[in-house]
């Protein structure tokens, strides 16, 4: 059974992007939207919890959501993926769960 | 496949009802079925007909609305968090004993029941909040 797991609010605000990076298993997937967004900025205090994350689950991030925030020519970190929003709907039909973490 | 949506922020909030409405749009637009779109707790505040933004802004409740008309979407307001924050249909208006009332088009009350069969009907049900 894979999850897709979704965090919608920045660390620096919330800690559901921790308690969801450390409760991922092989084979997971993470989608970061909205606030969440910014973490896939290379550079950042999780860059190096999110490569190591990377090495067991798929990380993404909504293109959108970077691109209202500022970031659409940033430097991303390696492993994350973009997607925009019909790439959302394809990873919710390609998992067999969907986790909001709220 | 058949998805189920649950909206538990209010518009112009943070952004939820705003993310909620674009993947709704893009599953649809891929051809899915989005069998329900429940609102829960200040998501109902998605559904008040008696919002005006300004001219240049997103309609949030006439977007959903919109939507609702050309998919012919099920759009679930949960009644006793619409109780709490005065959205009324016109059997609640009786009810409630009340002059008014507010709901939008393609939107309907009803109970917690109807999130419960959406999550058992729909193969994925994905939420949308704070």
């Amino acid at each position: 059974m894979s999850t897709l797991n979704i965090v919608n609010k920045s660390p620096f605000e919330k800690r559901t992007l921790e308690q969801c990076l450390k409760r991922v298993g092989d084979g997971d997937s993470v989608l970061l939207i909205e606030d969440a967004s910014i973490c896939a900025v290379a550079g950042t205090a999780y860059q190096d919890q999110l490569n190591a994350t990377a090495e067991l689950t798929k990380l993404y991030v909504l293109q959108p959501d970077l691109d209202a925030r500022g970031f659409t020519d940033a430097k991303l970190l390696e492993p994350v993926q973009c997607v925009d929003y019909t790439g959302f709907v394809e990873l919710v039909a390609q998992h067999d769960r969907v986790h909001s973490w709220l | 496949m058949k998805f189920a949506v649950l909206v538990n922020e209010g518009p112009y909030q943070h952004q939820a009802s705003d993310t909620a409405y674009q993947f709704v749009h893009a599953a649809l637009q891929a051809g899915h079925d989005v069998m329900r779109v429940f609102f829960y707790h200040d998501g109902v505040n998605n559904g008040t007909r008696l919002t005006s933004p300004p001219q240049d802004d997103r309609h949030i409740q006439k977007r959903w609305s919109d939507l609702a008309a050309e998919h012919k979407l099920d759009l679930v307001l949960c009644v006793a968090a619409c109780q709490r924050r005065g959205i009324v249909d016109e059997d609640e208006m009786k009810r409630n004993g009340k002059d008014a009332d507010n709901i939008a088009e393609g939107f309907r009350i009803s109970g917690l029941g109807q999130l419960i069969e959406a999550g058992i009907e729909a193969d994925r049900l994905i939420t949308f909040g704070d």
